[in-house]
C-alpha cells in the first residue's frame, strides 16, 4: 500500500525503494533485545533447575555387573562414550554415571559404568540412604542394632530401631550444640576475659599491693571458671557417650561390612520406598536444612545460614555507610559547589572511581582500613589482646566500609540526577517563603530527589551483594559459623570475620576435595545469592516506588 | 508575626466598580522624587532610580516608582522589557542569579532592602511571590500551605491547622479541596496549582505578595478566578502583578505601569494610562500597534 501511494505521488521512476519506517531496523532492535532476554531467562532457568533439583531424593538403584560386583546409588548422569574396545562399533556404547558414595570404604564417591556391562537393574525397597557426620552418605543395607556386644534389634526390626534412634540422637544433638554454643561459649569468652585482665595488669604494672589483689581476683574467677568448664565436659561427655551407646551393623551392596555409631548418622531413609509425598516433604526439610544450618565437612555438605547471614549483614551495613556519605557528596557537588572546572574534574574522577578494578580497592580496604584505622583501634583501646588482633585483622565493618567505597560512586551520579530533576521553580517557591538555603534542600529538595537516591542505593546493593575479590583480602572467609551477632555484649561484633555467598560459591566449587559432590551444591548457592540480591533490589524498589507515589507528578 | 484579619472567601464579594476605585486615596504623582511623597505613609514599596545588570548589559535603567498599600499595581510591558526583573528586585529573588548588580535603591516600608546586611529571609516573608507556572512542593495539599508556617517556627498542630484552612479560604480553595488536604498537591488542575501557591504565599502572613504572570499558563476560566481573587486579596495585602495581558492589567489593576527595554515609560492609574496615556509609545503598545 505504501508503494502505490508513494508512486502516485510521484516518486521518481527507477528509484530504489526506501524501507518506511525502517521496518528492519525496528526487527533488529527487537531482536536484540529479544537475545539479552533470552540470555537472562536461560542463565536463571538453567541456575534455578539444576540449584532445585540438588534436593531431590533420587532412588537408589542396584546394579549387578557382569563380573558379579554390585554396585548401589543414585543414578547422576548418562552419556555415549568412546571407549578403546569400541573402534569397531557402528553404535556407541554409552556410560552411567552412580553415585555410589560410602567414601570412606570404596575409591570414590561416583563411579561410571559401562551400560554394557551391566546384567541387572533392580530398586531394592531395603536399600538404605544413612546421612552421616563424616564421610558423606552411606548406601548400603542395615543388618543389626547393638548395644555393646548385645544385639537390640535384627532384620526389619532393626531399620525401625535405627530411625527411632537416629531422632533420639538429634534430641541429644541439639543439647550438646546448646551446651556447647551456650554455657561452653560462655565460659570460654570468661576465660579469655581473665587472660586478658592478668595482660592487663601486665601492662598497667601496678604497685605491688594492687597488683597482688588485682591477680589474686584473676585467679580465684579462674578456679571457679575452671570448675564450671569441668562441669560442663563431664555433661558433654556423657552425652556424648549416650550418643554412641548403640552401634548399627551395615553392609554395602558389594558386601562390605561397617559399624557405626547411631550418633554419627544425621538421618535414615529408604528412598526405593518413599512415595512422591513422602519424596516432597524430605525436598521441604533439606531446602529448610540447607538455608537453616551450619556447614559441615568443608562446605561440601549441610547448609550455608551463615554464608546468607553474612551477605545480608555485609550489605546492609554497606548502605548505612554509603547513603549518607554519597548523599552528602552529591549534595555538595550539585548544590553547593561553585559550578567550574573544578567540580567538573571532581565529577569526571568519582565517575572513573566507579570503574577501578575492585580488588584495587580490596588492597586500599587492606591498607587503610584494617591495617591503618583497625591498628590504630587495637593500639589504643585492645592493647591486653595483642599481638593478636581485634580490628586490625579483616572484618566485616571494613568489608562494608571497603564495598561503600567501591559503590559511593553509583550513589553519588545517582542522587545528583535526582537532585538535578527538582525543579529550579520549586526551590524557588521555597525560598520565595522566606526558606533559608538549608531550609530548602533539607524540606524541599531532599524528600523529592529521594527515588533518585533509592535508585543509587539499589544499584550499590546489586553491586555489592555480588562482589568477591575485594572481600578476600578484608576479612570474608571459608568458613566462619561464629555469625557477628551473638550472645555477648556488645552482640554486634562488627571485627568477626565472616562467610559470604559469592565466595562460598567458588570455595565449594573450585576449592572442594570432592568437586564432583558438590556441583549442584554451586548452582543451589548461586541460585539463592540470585534470589537474595533479587530480594533485597525488590525492597529498595518497593521503598522508591512508594516514594515515587507520594510525589507523584500530575504532568501539569 | 504580623496578625491580619482575612476575609473569609464565603462572605460575598463587594462588586467593584471604577467609582469605588476613584473613592480610595488619590495616588501620588508619578515617577515622583522621593521628597515630594505627600502620602508616604500609604506608600509600602519605592524603587528609588534603580539600574540592574546581567554582567556587561543593563536589565533596567534608572527606574522609580511607588507602589501604594493595599492596592494592585501592574507591570505591563513586551517581552524582555525587565518587569519580571524588576519584579524580583523586590524580593531580591535575583541574588539567585549570577553575576548580577543593582543600582540604586528599592525601599520597604522606608527601609533600604538591596544592602547586604538585609535579612532576606525577613525579607521575603514580608513579601510574598507565585510565579508563573505553578510550583507546588511534591507534597501535600497541606504540607505545601504549612511549609511556610513550619518553616518560619509554627508547630502547633492546631495553629497549623487553622493557618491552612484560613490560607486556603483565603484563596478560594478550600471548598474545592478540604476533603483531600493530605493527597499530593500534584493531583490538582493547573488553577488550582496556581490558587494553592497563592495560598502557599499568604499561609507566613505578608504585606506584599509579587505575581508574576500569574495566569499565563492557565485557561480562560481558571484566569477569571484568580483575577477574582486578586480582587478579593487587595482588601488585605498590597499586590504587585507582572502580565502580558492588557487586558487583565485594566481589569485588576489600581495602578499600571508601563516598561520598554528596560525603562520606566509611564506609570499612572489605571484608568488613566489605558485612557489617556500621556506617552506615545504607551498608547502605542496598548493599542497594539507596537512592533
Amino acid at each position: 500500500m505504501t508503494t502505490a501511494a508513494t508512486k502516485r505521488i510521484g516518486r521518481p521512476d527507477g528509484a530504489p525503494p526506501r524501507t518506511p519506517h525502517g521496518r528492519h531496523f525496528i526487527a533488529l532492535c527487537g531482536g536484540a533485545l529479544g537475545f539479552c532476554l533470552l540470555l537472562v531467562i536461560g542463565q536463571v532457568v538453567l541456575i534455578g533447575s539444576q540449584g532445585l533439583a540438588y534436593f531431590w531424593q533420587a532412588d537408589l538403584e542396584l546394579f549387578t555387573l557382569d563380573d558379579g560386583a554390585r554396585l548401589l546409588g543414585e543414578v547422576t548422569a548418562r552419556e555415549t562414550y568412546s571407549p578403546p574396545d569400541a573402534a569397531g562399533l557402528v553404535e556407541k556404547p554409552a556410560r552411567i554415571q552412580l553415585h555410589v558414595a560410602n567414601r570412606d570404604l570404596g575409591a570414590s564417591d561416583f563411579v561410571w559404568v559401562d551400560e554394557r556391562r551391566i546384567v541387572a537393574r533392580t530398586f531394592p525397597a531395603d536399600a538404605a540412604l544413612l546421612q552421616r557426620v563424616e564421610w558423606g552418605d552411606f548406601h548400603g543395607f542395615v543388618r543389626r542394632l547393638r548395644r555393646g556386644e548385645q544385639v537390640v534389634a535384627e532384620g526389619e526390626a532393626a531399620w525401625a530401631a535405627l530411625l527411632a534412634r537416629v531422632d533420639a540422637g538429634d534430641a541429644l544433638r541439639a543439647q550438646l550444640q546448646a551446651l556447647e554454643k551456650g554455657e561452653l561459649d560462655d565460659v570460654n569468652h570468661e576465660l579469655e576475659k581473665a587472660r586478658l585482665a592478668e595482660r592487663r595488669v601486665e601492662l598497667d604494672a601496678p604497685a605491688a599491693p594492687e597488683r597482688e589483689r588485682r591477680l589474686a581476683a584473676i585467679a580465684a574467677e579462674r578456679t571457679r571458671l575452671d570448675a564450671r568448664f569441668r562441669a560442663i565436659a563431664e555433661r558433654t561427655a556423657a552425652l556424648r557417650a549416650e550418643l554412641d551407646a548403640e552401634v548399627v551393623d551395615l553392609v554395602t551392596a558389594s558386601g562390605q561390612e561397617k559399624s557405626l555409631p547411631t550418633g554419627a548418622i544425621l538421618s535414615a531413609i529408604r528412598p526405593d520406598g518413599m512415595g512422591v509425598f513422602a519424596k516432597s516433604g524430605l525436598y521441604l526439610r533439606r531446602v529448610w536444612e540447607f538455608l537453616a544450618d551450619d556447614p559441615r565437612e568443608s562446605n561440601t555438605e549441610g547448609g550455608i545460614f551463615p554464608a546468607i547471614f553474612g551477605t545480608v549483614l555485609m550489605v546492609f551495613l554497606m548502605s548505612i555507610a554509603v547513603v549518607p556519605l554519597g548523599v552528602l557528596a552529591a549534595l555538595y557537588l550539585r548544590e553547593y559547589a561553585r559550578q567550574g572546572l573544578m567540580v567538573r574534574i571532581v565529577r569526571i574522577a568519582v565517575n572513573n572511581l566507579a570503574g577501578v578494578p575492585s580488588i584495587v580497592f580490596g588492597v586500599f580496604g587492606l591498607g587503610f582500613f584494617v591495617y591503618g584505622i583497625g591498628g590504630t583501634i587495637d593500639s589504643l583501646f585492645f592493647e591486653e589482646a595483642l599481638p593478636r588482633a581485634t580490628f586490625g585483622t579483616g572484618g566485616i565493618l571494613w568489608a562494608a566500609l571497603t564495598l561503600a567505597l567501591l559503590t559511593v560512586p553509583v550513589v553519588i551520579v545517582a542522587t545528583e540526577e535526582g537532585l538535578a530533576a527538582v525543579p529550579r521553580a520549586v526551590r524557588e517557591g521555597s525560598l520565595a517563603l522566606g526558606a533559608t538555603k538549608f531550609e530548602t534542600i533539607w524540606r524541599v529538595v531532599l524528600p523529592a530527589a529521594a527515588p533518585g537516591m533509592l535508585t543509587g542505593l539499589i544499584l550499590a546493593i546489586a553491586r555489592a551483594a555480588g562482589e568477591v575479590a575485594p572481600l578476600m583480602i578484608v576479612g570474608m572467609v571459608k568458613l566462619a559459623p561464629a555469625l557477628p551477632i551473638d550472645r555477648h555484649a556488645p552482640f554486634l561484633h562488627l571485627e568477626n570475620k565472616f562467610m559470604h555467598l559469592g565466595f562460598h560459591i567458588f570455595d565449594v566449587g573450585f576449592q572442594s576435595p570432592n568437586v564432583e559432590a558438590t556441583k549442584p551444591l554451586v548452582f543451589a548457592t548461586a541460585f539463592l545469592l540470585l534470589v537474595l540480591v533479587v530480594a533485597m533490589n525488590l525492597t529498595a524498589i518497593t521503598v522508591r516506588n512508594r516514594l515515587r507515589r507520594r510525589y507523584a507528578s500530575s504532568g501539569v | 508575626m504580623i496578625q491580619k484579619s482575612l476575609r473569609p472567601s464565603h462572605a460575598p464579594p463587594e462588586p467593584r466598580t471604577v467609582g469605588s476605585r476613584e473613592a480610595r486615596t488619590p495616588m501620588p504623582d508619578s515617577p515622583a522624587p522621593p521628597d515630594r511623597g505627600a502620602n508616604a505613609s500609604d506608600i509600602v514599596l519605592e524603587v528609588d532610580r534603580l539600574s540592574l545588570y546581567y554582567g556587561a548589559s543593563r536589565a533596567l535603567d534608572a527606574i522609580s516608582l511607588r507602589i501604594p498599600r493595599k492596592r494592585i499595581t501592574a507591570f505591563i510591558g513586551p517581552s524582555g522589557c525587565g518587569k519580571s526583573t524588576l519584579l524580583r528586585c523586590c524580593n531580591r529573588m535575583n541574588d539567585l542569579v549570577d553575576g548580577v548588580r543593582t543600582e540604586g535603591d528599592v525601599r520597604f516600608d522606608g527601609v533600604s532592602i538591596l544592602g547586604p546586611d538585609v535579612e532576606v529571609n525577613e525579607l521575603r516573608k514580608r513579601i510574598g511571590m507565585v510565579f508563573q507556572k505553578s510550583n507546588p512542593f511534591p507534597k501535600s495539599i497541606y504540607d505545601n500551605v504549612a511549609y511556610g508556617p513550619r518553616v518560619h517556627g509554627v508547630t502547633g498542630r492546631s495553629t497549623l491547622d487553622a493557618i491552612v484552612e484560613k490560607s486556603l479560604r483565603g484563596a478560594a480553595l478550600w471548598d474545592e479541596v478540604k476533603d483531600r488536604l493530605h493527597e499530593s498537591a500534584l493531583g490538582m488542575s493547573g488553577g488550582q496549582q496556581q490558587r494553592l501557591c497563592i495560598a502557599r504565599a499568604i499561609a507566613v502572613e505578608p504585606e506584599v505578595v509579587l505575581l508574576d504572570e500569574p495566569c499565563s499558563a492557565l485557561d480562560p476560566v481558571a484566569t477569571a478566578k484568580v483575577e477574582d481573587l486578586m480582587l478579593e486579596l487587595v482588601k488585605d495585602f498590597t499586590l504587585v502583578i507582572v502580565t502580558h495581558n492588557m487586558q487583565q492589567a485594566s481589569r485588576v489593576s489600581d495602578f499600571t505601569a508601563f516598561l520598554y527595554l528596560g525603562k520606566m515609560v509611564e506609570f499612572g492609574e489605571t484608568d488613566e494610562l489605558f485612557v489617556n496615556p500621556r506617552e506615545k509609545q504607551t498608547e502605542d503598545y496598548i493599542t497594539g500597534r507596537f512592533g
